[in-house]
């Protein structure tokens, strides 16, 4: 049996508004095993970035809630935490960067203060200790001098940079998960390149396992081992990477991929996925890909399908019936 | 052969910096540093870069919504640089541009029908009945259902906003629509759908595009010619089957490089840039790509490269080139 860090059991998260309940994240289960990289695929509201705030314990309360479900990191159950042993995991054990590095910083602080304050919480580390480890830790996300750069404000860093700083702030604490929700998605494609080759390379160096989330599949063709594409709060598919990219089996994904721009190859007519994404909560009986798909029958229209096995896949549509 | 509808010649945008005690000026960011190129009728050009290489500034420098400091645009003819204000309203009318963010383009407090009957009042077209009828009808060609022109921009989805950002922009039958961005912000399946919608515009109403992005899968698949751009300049410029075949400069060669494949199975050596763009405000000597290039030896640190014509319209500026 594969060392599981991370399982997500049946993930409920909803947000109350105007008292209405909107179910960002309607059951969705799923294990990441150490050294694994996990990508989560979708478009804007789809949950994604839910479910990792509902991971780390994020997600605020009101209007947010988790309504059932568990998370259980190497085997406890993190929505039983109080937050003060919640605040001894996060940051510590899992950790996460998140897509706009400029806000994710202080930026009244020096960069070396501000990755010094984890490891002098979490590792119990003297500020000299912390300092060394803050350089090593710059080294490792090879930004250049890092001696004189830890005693710098973070506008005096460029995009790229600040992400660097981010990554190396995450895994200061040796974490078993990093969760990375759009890391780089507000960078320049050589940018972009550069950090994407950084997490690749750190995970191989370091087995910290990888919960990464992101709406663009080229990344996701790049960097991760096993793809979830959700849609509408709900995982729609779950497979390898390379059974995603060639055997996709739900029509979203197939929508997905046919609608993307294709480097390679004599233009033609991009297909689209007709409509636009329901809103969390709109479609409450039937299948969430009901009103866009083309293949819609009276079964889908009635009743949600289950996940069903296809191959290595997991997929939730009633042609895969058996 | 075709006429060019716009051409521009060694056009150069700075912002200048002023001191901050004694307000004279003290540096110019070289935003846009002497660029040329021009686009022929019914063309879609696009134009490439990462951010802060210059290519929003090159697009309002050519509406002249931010004064250029040297150089020509030729519209139809006409330098826009030098036209009095009046006839730079009948240029603009004819030059129309559409922006990445169709949330912050919309007025939140003006119904979109409102909206596009505005842009008509403005330039005194029809009467008001005639400019709500017109109104109606570039509401439908942008494929939207004529009884939402009461609604809001918030009522609105991203997708729908930019087709109405869209049928703003042309219900003024302009020739030429620059695009900065147009889908960038929106998801895939999304952009998939406006981009259908630029190409079917672009085929009824005979328009000619400058198609500004990052994505350059996206501006593959929209665009008959691309433009390259670095911290100002143009690198390289050539039809976008020639430039994806065989790209000759190294920072483009970089470029296609960097972009996330979808495929899995077939993973190409990457060519990793190191370090970041240099700041506008004092760009290096030489070639300006040589503080990130592979192929940088000293040559490049002194000497700004000529552009070498390829033949067939490709243009590269590289000391490394032979055209041979």
């Amino acid at each position: 049996m594969e060392n599981i860090v991370l399982e997500v059991k049946d993930l409920r998260t909803s947000f109350f508004i105007d008292k209405k309940e909107l179910p960002a994240v309607a059951g969705v289960s799923f294990k990441i095993a150490a050294g694994e990289t996990l990508g989560i695929v979708g478009e804007s509201g789809s949950g994604k970035s839910v479910t990792a705030f509902s991971i780390m314990g994020l997600i605020d309360s009101p209007p947010g809630k988790i309504m059932g479900g568990s998370i259980l990191y190497k085997g406890e159950n993190l929505l039983e935490k109080t937050e003060k042993e919640m605040r001894k995991i996060r940051g510590n054990k899992i950790s996460m960067i998140f897509q706009e590095p400029m806000t994710s910083l202080n930026p009244v602080y020096t960069i070396g203060k501000q990755l010094a304050e984890s490891l002098i919480l979490h590792q119990n580390m003297t500020k000299k200790e912390a300092e060394k480890k803050a350089i090593e830790m710059l080294k490792l996300v090879k930004l250049p001098s890092p001696e004189k750069r830890i005693k710098e404000y973070p506008f005096q860093f460029s995009g790229g940079m600040r992400q660097r700083v981010m990554i190396a702030m995450a895994l200061s604490c040796d974490p078993d998960i990093l969760i990375a929700d759009e890391p780089t998605t507000a960078l320049d494609v050589t940018i972009q390149s550069q950090i994407m080759e950084l997490i690749r390379d750190l995970n191989r160096k370091t087995g910290t396992a990888i919960l990464f989330i992101t709406h663009d599949l080229g990344v996701i063709a790049e960097l991760v081992q096993n793809v979830i594409v959700m849609y509408n709060g709900k995982i729609v598919e779950y497979a390898s990477v390379k059974d995603i990219f060639k055997t996709p089996y739900h029509p979203y994904t197939i929508g997905l991929l046919n609608s993307m721009p294709k480097i390679a190859g004599p233009r033609e007519e991009l297909k689209f996925i007709r409509g636009m994404a329901p809103l969390p909560g709109e479609i409450v009986k039937g299948c969430r890909f009901k009103t866009r798909c083309d293949y819609v029958t009276e079964e889908c229209r009635m009743e949600e399908p289950p996940l069903y096995e296809v191959g290595d896949s997991l997929v939730r549509c009633w042609r895969f019936k058996k | 052969m075709q006429e060019n509808i716009l051409e521009i010649k060694d056009l150069k945008i700075h912002f200048p910096i002023k001191g901050k005690i004694i307000p004279r000026v003290v540096g110019n960011v070289k935003a846009v540093d002497g660029i040329s190129f021009s686009i022929k009728q019914g063309e879609t050009l696009g134009l490439v870069g990462e951010s802060g290489c210059g290519k929003s500034t090159t697009s309002r420098g050519i509406l002249r919504l931010i004064e250029p400091k040297a150089g020509q645009v030729i519209f139809e003819g006409k330098d826009v640089i030098k036209s009095s204000k009046k006839e730079l309203k009948e240029i603009r009318k004819k030059m129309q541009l559409v922006f990445q963010d169709p949330f912050a383009s919309l007025n939140p407090k003006m119904r979109v029908g409102d909206m596009l009957e505005e842009v008509l009042y403005v330039h005194r077209i029809g009467n008001p009945k005639e400019r709500k009828k017109i109104a109606e009808n570039y509401f439908e060609m942008v494929g939207l259902n004529k009884k939402y022109m009461t609604r809001f921009p918030h009522e609105f989805s991203g997708g729908q906003r930019q087709r109405i950002v869209f049928a703003r922009a042309i219900a003024l039958n302009p020739k030429l629509v620059i695009c900065d961005e147009p889908v960038s912000a929106l998801d895939v399946s999304i952009q998939a759908q406006i981009i259908n919608l630029m190409e079917e515009l672009k085929n009824r109403l005979g328009l000619t595009y400058i198609f500004i992005a990052h994505d350059l899968s996206v501006v593959k698949h929209v665009s008959d010619r691309i433009a390259v751009m670095y911290l100002g300049k143009i690198v390289e410029i050539a039809d976008t089957e020639e430039l994806f075949a065989n790209p000759r400069h190294p920072y483009t060669k970089a470029l296609f490089s960097a972009i996330p494949v979808c495929d899995p199975e077939n993973k190409v050596k990457k060519i990793t840039l190191e370090g970041d763009m240099p700041s506008p405000l004092d760009p290096p000597k030489g070639c300006r790509f040589h503080t990130r290039c592979y192929k940088a030896k000293d040559i490049c640190k002194e000497k700004a490269p000529q552009e070498i014509d390829l033949g067939g319209g490709h243009l590269v500026s590289c000391h490394f080139v032979k055209n041979d």
